[in-house]
C-alpha cells in the first residue's frame, strides 16, 4: 500500500514482553508481527523513566508510556507529533480506567474484546477519529445495550 | 451420532472466559487442545456456537500467534447473522485476518453492501471499520457509491467513519474521487470538531503525497486554521500548510500571522505549540517575525526539565539549522549540555546539532572535544561521534578541511580509539586523501607507518581495513618514507597472519613496491658506496633516501625473501601468487646486487628489470569518478544488447538474476566467481549437470573474453588495486582528473593544499523514485474534480458569503499543463517514510506555470 498511515500499530505489553493487546493497521505476516512485538518490547523495557518517551523504530517512531506494569506503544510516522500521540495514549488509558475502574492488566486480559471495541472507536484505519472521552463512553454504552 | 455430538458441543462449549482462564494455567498444549475444540465448534450450524468459537480463535490469533486464516469462510457465515453481537465478532475476525490473498474475499462484498445500507448506524459502523481495514481494489470499487451516500449521512458518527474510510478507498480505487471528493470538501465546513478532525486528517494524508493538487483548497484550510479551537484539528491543518507553503511561497506569508497568534496564546497546549514551531522552522522560515518568535519559544522547550520537551527542542533546532544557524548558535550551551545527557536519543540530537555548527575555523576544536567524548562513551555513541566527524569532514571533497596534516593524523587517532568500528570509512578516506591531496602524502605515510609497526593493532579485526589502507599508502608513496626497511619489516611481520588473506595480499604487494623503490635507489646511485649512507634523511622532500649501501640493500632483500618464503605455500591463491611473484623477482636480480658493488655496469639485466618495474609503478593513481564507466565510448560496430542477450541464453541455467547483485544496473558486470559457486551448488541438485554448463561457459569465455572481468574483487577495490592486471587494453583509461585551483585564505599561515575534484562530482547518481501510476491517476482525478468544483462554487459563494477577494480562479489549462509537466519531472519529494526523502523535500522541482492560488492569499 502506498498509504503512509499515521498509526501503524498499537501494542500493550507487560514487563515480561507478553502482549496483552495488538492491533495492526498495516498488513503483516504472523512471523513479522512476532518480530515487531519482540523488538518493540526490547526497545522500551530497558529505557529509564527519565528518558524521552519516543524511540526510533526501523524507519518509524514508537511513542510509548508505561502505566503500572503495562507498556502502551504506538508506532507512528517519523514526522508525527510526539506530544499529541502521548496525549492520545493517555486518553486511551483514561477511558480504560473509566470502564474497568482502576484498570489492571487482568481486566484487559479477560475483556480483550471490549478493549478492542473501545480501540475501534478511537482509531479508524490508523487515523485518530475521536478525541472526546465523553463521546467514546457514550458510544460504548450504546453498544453495550445492543449485545 | 453426529447431531447429539453437536448438541453436546453447543451446550458445553467453552466460553472465551474459560479459554482465557485455561490459558493462564498452562499454555501450548492447552492451545492445541482448544484449537481442536474450536475447529469442531466452528463448523456447527448454530450461529451462537460458531461465533463464540470464532471469538476464541480471534483471541488466540491476536495474542498467541495462532493462524486463523483457515476460518475465513466461517467468519463470513458469522457476519451474515442478524444479531449484532455475532456481526461484531464476525467483522472483528475479518478485519483481523483477511488480506488481499484471502480467497473468500469476494463473498463479503454483498454483506458489506447490505450492512452499509442498514438503517442501524451501528451495523453501518461495523461495516465501515471493516472496510477501512481490509479494503481491496474490488471492494473499494464496488462500494464507492455506498461510501458516497454515507458521506452525506445525517448521523455524524456515520459520516465521520465514512470519512475515515475514504482515504483507503481513494488509494485503492482512484476513480472514487470523482464521486466522493465533493462531499469530502463539503465536510470541511462542518462545525463538528470530530468530523472536522477526520476530514482534515484525510487531507493531511492526501496533501503529504501530492500537495499541488490540493492547493486550491487553501482558503478552506485557512479558515480552519484561524477559527478552530481544537488542538488535534489545528495540528493537522498545520501539517497541511507545511506542505502547501513549501511549494507556494506566497502562502507562507499569509499563514504566518495565524500561526504566530497560536504561539502567543497563554495556555497553548505544548503539542500545538511544538507543531507551530515545527511548521515555522520547516516551511515558514523566511517569515522573520514568525521565525524569531519560534526561536524564542523553542528556547523554553530546551530549558524545560521534561526530557521530552528538551529532546523535541533539540530536534526542532536541527530542522532549522541548515538555513538559520544563528538559532542553534544562540543555544550552544544547551546543546553542549545535552551531549552529556544520559538518554541516548538526546545525545544523538545534540551531536547532530554540534556537527551542524562545524565550519572551517572551528573544525579542529570541535573535533578535539568530540574525540574526548568518544573516548568516554559507550561503543554505540562513540561510533556515532566518529561517524559524524568523518561525514562532516569529507563532505564536498573535504571542503571544510584546511589543514590536511592535522586531519590525516586525526584519522590515525581514530584508529586508536578502543571502540572504533568505522574502519571501512576511515580506510576509504585515507586512500582518497592520498590520491587527491598531493601535499598530504608525507603525513599520510607518517601516520601509516605508525599504524603498521604496531603489532597490537593487528589483533583488532575492526582495524583491519585501516591497516589495509595504511599498507597501501606506505607502498604507493614509499618515496616519502624515512625508512623503507622499517616499512617492509612491518609489512611482513609474523603477526600479519592475523589479517584476512585479501589484506595480506595488499601487504605483500606494498612490500614489493618498497623493494622496487629501494632497488631503484640503490642501482641508480652513482657514487661508490664506501661509507654507509644515512638511511634517515633530514630533508622533507620526496626523495628521502639518498642511497642504500650494499649491506642495507642486501639485508632488505634478505628480510623480504625470508618473510615471503613461508607464505609461498599458503592455501590462499592470491597470497601465494604474490609471494611467489616477489620471490621470483628477487631471484632474478639478487645475484646482481653484489655485482653492482664492484662494477659500474648499468646495463645489466637486473638494472633493466628494476627500471621497468619502477616505470610500472610510476604512474600517479588518481580518484575515479563514479560515472567514469558510463563515459567509456563504445567501440564502432559494437552492439551491446544483442550480444548480451545471447549470453543470457547460454547462461540462464547457471547465472543468478542480475538484479540480486549489488552492482548498479548501469554497469554490466560479470563475476566469474559467482558462476563457479553456482556451479558447485547445481552439482548437488537435480538441475542439468554442471560439467555441461561450465564447459559451455569456458567456450563462451573464449569467444567473448572481453566482457569478463579478470579480477574477482568487487568494483570498489579497483581504485586501490589499480595495478591489477586489466586485460582491457582496448578501452580508453577510466581515470579522469580535473584539478581545481584553490586560492589560499588570508589569515592561515599554511595555504590549503590542492584537492583534486572530479567534474561530475563523486556521489553515485541517486535514482529518482519510481512514480506509481496510481498516484498519478489520483492526482489527475482530484484536479479534475477541483476544476469542476471551482466553477460551480463561484456562483454559490457570491450568493452566500460576502468576503473580500474570494474568487477561485482556477485555471483549467494551467492545471492540466502542470499536471502533464509533473509527470515528466516527477519530484523526489514524495513521502516514502524514509529519512532521505525528508532532505529532498526542500528541493522540489518547481513547475514553470504554477497552479493559480486563490486571491485571498495574495
Amino acid at each position: 500500500s502506498n498509504l503512509s498511515l499515521q498509526i501503524r500499530f498499537i501494542l500493550l505489553q507487560n514487563r515480561q514482553g507478553k502482549t496483552r493487546l495488538a492491533k495492526y493497521y498495516v498488513p503483516l505476516e504472523e512471523s513479522e508481527k512476532h518480530k515487531v512485538e519482540y523488538e518493540v518490547h526490547r526497545l522500551v523495557v530497558n529505557r529509564d523513566s527519565k528518558f524521552t518517551n519516543f524511540v526510533e523504530f526501523r524507519t518509524h517512531k514508537v511513542i510509548y508510556r508505561r502505566y503500572a506494569g503495562l507498556f502502551f506503544s504506538l508506532c507512528v510516522d517519523i514526522t508525527d507529533n510526539e506530544l499529541a500521540y502521548l496525549e492520545c495514549i493517555h486518553l486511551f488509558v483514561e477511558i480504560l480506567d473509566h470502564f474497568f475502574s482502576n484498570v489492571c492488566e487482568l481486566d484487559l486480559v479477560f475483556n480483550f474484546h471490549k478493549v478492542y471495541l473501545i480501540l475501534d472507536e478511537f482509531i479508524l484505519a490508523g487515523e485518530l477519529q475521536e478525541t472526546s472521552k465523553r463521546a467514546i463512553i457514550e458510544r460504548m454504552s450504546e453498544l453495550e445495550k445492543l449485545e | 451420532m453426529a447431531s447429539s455430538n453437536s448438541l453436546m458441543d453447543s451446550l458445553f462449549q467453552r466460553s472465551l472466559e474459560d479459554l482465557i482462564k485455561g490459558l493462564r494455567l498452562g499454555e501450548s498444549t492447552f492451545i492445541s487442545r482448544s484449537l481442536e475444540e474450536i475447529r469442531r465448534e466452528i463448523k456447527l450450524t448454530d450461529l451462537s456456537t460458531k461465533s463464540v468459537a470464532l471469538q476464541k480463535l480471534s483471541y488466540l490469533a491476536a495474542l498467541h500467534g495462532v493462524d486463523m486464516t483457515w476460518a475465513a469462510f466461517h467468519a463470513v457465515e458469522v457476519v451474515s447473522s442478524s444479531r449484532f453481537a455475532h456481526k461484531r465478532i464476525g467483522y472483528h475476525a475479518i478485519a483481523q485476518s483477511f488480506s488481499d490473498q484471502t480467497p473468500v474475499m469476494l463473498l463479503i462484498t454483498n454483506q458489506l453492501r447490505k450492512d452499509l445500507n442498514s438503517s442501524n448506524e451501528h451495523e453501518v459502523s461495523l461495516a465501515l471499520e471493516c472496510l477501512a481495514r481490509i479494503g481491496t481494489d474490488d471492494l473499494a470499487r464496488d462500494l464507492t457509491s455506498e461510501v458516497f451516500t454515507l458521506l452525506g449521512s445525517s448521523k455524524a458518527l456515520v459520516r465521520k467513519k465514512a470519512i475515515g474510510v475514504v482515504l483507503r478507498v481513494f488509494d485503492k480505487y482512484p476513480d472514487a474521487v470523482k464521486v466522493c471528493f465533493k462531499r469530502l470538501v463539503e465536510n470541511l465546513e462542518s462545525s463538528d470538531p470530530q468530523l472536522l478532525s477526520a476530514v482534515v486528517g484525510v487531507f493531511c494524508e492526501l496533501t503529504a503525497k501530492d500537495p499541488r493538487s490540493y492547493l486550491p483548497l487553501a482558503p478552506e484550510f485557512y479558515k480552519i486554521l484561524v477559527d478552530s479551537r481544537n488542538n488535534w484539528v489545528l495540528i493537522k491543518v498545520l501539517k497541511i500548510f507545511a506542505k502547501l507553503a513549501s511549494i507556494e511561497p506566497r502562502l507562507a506569508k499569509k499563514v504566518a500571522d495565524p500561526v504566530c497568534e497560536h504561539m502567543r496564546k497563554q495556555n497553548v497546549g505544548k503539542s500545538l505549540l511544538f507543531e507551530c514551531i515545527r511548521t515555522v522552522f520547516s516551511s515558514l522560515s523566511n517569515q522573520e517575525v514568525a521565525l524569531k518568535l519560534a526561536v524564542v519559544k523553542i528556547r523554553e522547550f530546551l530549558m524545560d526539565d521534561d526530557p521530552n520537551l528538551k529532546y523535541l527542542g533539540l530536534h526542532a533546532l536541527s530542522i532549522v539549522a541548515p538555513k538559520h544557524l544563528w538559532a542553534v548558535l544562540e543555544n550552544k550551551e544547551a546543546v553542549v549540555k545535552a551531549m552529556s545527557d544520559e538518554d541516548p536519543n538526546v545525545k544523538l540530537e545534540a551531536l547532530h546539532l554540534l556537527m551542524a555548527m562545524v565550519n572551517e575555523d572551528n573544525v579542529t576544536e570541535i573535533s578535539r572535544i568530540l574525540m574526548n567524548y568518544a573516548l568516554k562513551s559507550d561503543p554505540l555513541f562513540c561510533n556515532e561521534i566518529i561517524g559524524s566527524i568523518l561525514v562532516a569532514c569529507s563532505r564536498d571533497s573535504y571542503e571544510i578541511i584546511v589543514d590536511f596534516d592535522w586531519y590525516v593524523s586525526l584519522l590515525g587517532e581514530m584508529a586508536r580509539v578502543p571502540h572504533c568500528q568505522r574502519g571501512k570509512e576511515i580506510e576509504h578516506q585515507l586512500i582518497d586523501i592520498g590520491t587527491r591531496v598531493k601535499d598530504a602524502k608525507l603525513e599520510l605515510v607518517r601516520v601509516s607507518r605508525a599504524l603498521l609497526i604496531d603489532p597490537a593493532l593487528l589483533g583488532n579485526q575492526f582495524l583491519h581495513p585501516i591497516l589495509s589502507a595504511a599498507a597501501w599508502a606506505s607502498g604507493e608513496y614509499v618515496e616519502f618514507s624515512k625508512s623503507p626497511y622499517e616499512i617492509a619489516e612491518a609489512l611482513l611481520q609474523p603477526r600479519t597472519c592475523l589479517l584476512p588473506d585479501s589484506i595480506r595480499a595488499i601487504y605483500i604487494y606494498s612490500a614489493f613496491k618498497v623493494l622496487v623503490f629501494s632497488l631503484g635507489a640503490y642501482f641508480s646511485s652513482q657514487e661508490p658506496t664506501s661509507s654507509p649512507l644515512a638511511q634517515e634523511s633530514t630533508s622533507s622532500g620526496p626523495s628521502m633516501v639518498n642511497g642504500f649501501t650494499y649491506n642495507s640493500i642486501s639485508s632488505l632483500v634478505n628480510m623480504i625473501e625470508l618473510g615471503l618464503c613461508s607464505l609461498s605455500g599458503t592455501i590462499d591463491v592470491e597470497v601465494q601468487e604474490r609471494a611467489k611473484n616477489v620471490l621470483g623477482f628477487i631471484g632474478m636480480i639478487k645475484h646482481e646486487i653484489a655485482e653492482k658493488a664492484t662494477s659500474q655496469n648499468s646495463e645489466t639485466e637486473a638494472h633493466r628489470a628494476i627500471a621497468f618495474m619502477e616505470d610500472v609503478f610510476s604512474e600517479e593513481l588518481g580518484p575515479v569518478s563514479s560515472t567514469a564507466q558510463e563515459k567509456v565510448p563504445l567501440p564502432e560496430g559494437l552492439d551491446l544488447n544483442e550480444n548480451l542477450e545471447g549470453l543470457q541464453e547460454i547462461c540462464r541455467e547457471v547465472l543468478e538474476p542480475m538484479a540480486e547483485s549489488d552492482y548498479s544496473s548501469d554497469k554490466v558486470s560479470f563475476s566469474v566467481a559467482k558462476l563457479r559457486i553456482r556451479d558447485q551448488e547445481e552439482a548437488s541438485s537435480s538441475l542439468p549437470p554442471p560439467l555441461e554448463s561450465s564447459s559451455l561457459l569456458a567456450e563462451h569465455r573464449k569467444r567473448h573474453g572481453l566482457y569478463y572481468l579478470s579480477s574477482q574483487k568487487s568494483d570498489d577495490h579497483n581504485d586501490r588495486d589499480g595495478n591489477d592486471n586489466n586485460t582491457s587494453n582496448e578501452y580508453p583509461p577510466a581515470n579522469e582528473i580535473s584539478v581545481d585551483s584553490f586560492k589560499p585564505k588570508k589569515k592561515i599561515s599554511k595555504p590549503r593544499p590542492v584537492v583534486v575534484k572530479l567534474d561530475e562530482g563523486d556521489e553515485p547518481k541517486r535514482k529518482p523514485d519510481a512514480s506509481s501510476s496510481n498516484d498519478e491517476s489520483l492526482s489527475r482525478a482530484i484536479q479534475t474534480a477541483l476544476m469542476g468544483k471551482g466553477k460551480g462554487k463561484e456562483k454559490e459563494k457570491e450568493k452566500e458569503r460576502v468576503k473580500e477577494n474570494h474568487e477561485m480562479n482556477v485555471d483549467t489549462e494551467n492545471i492540466e499543463q502542470s499536471s502533464r509537466r509533473e509527470k515528466k519531472n516527477k519530484k523526489n519529494g514524495e513521502r516514502s517514510g524514509k529519512r532521505s526523502s525528508r532532505r529532498q523535500r526542500g528541493k522540489e522541482a518547481s513547475v514553470t506555470k504554477p497552479v493559480e492560488v486563490p486571491d485571498l492569499l495574495l
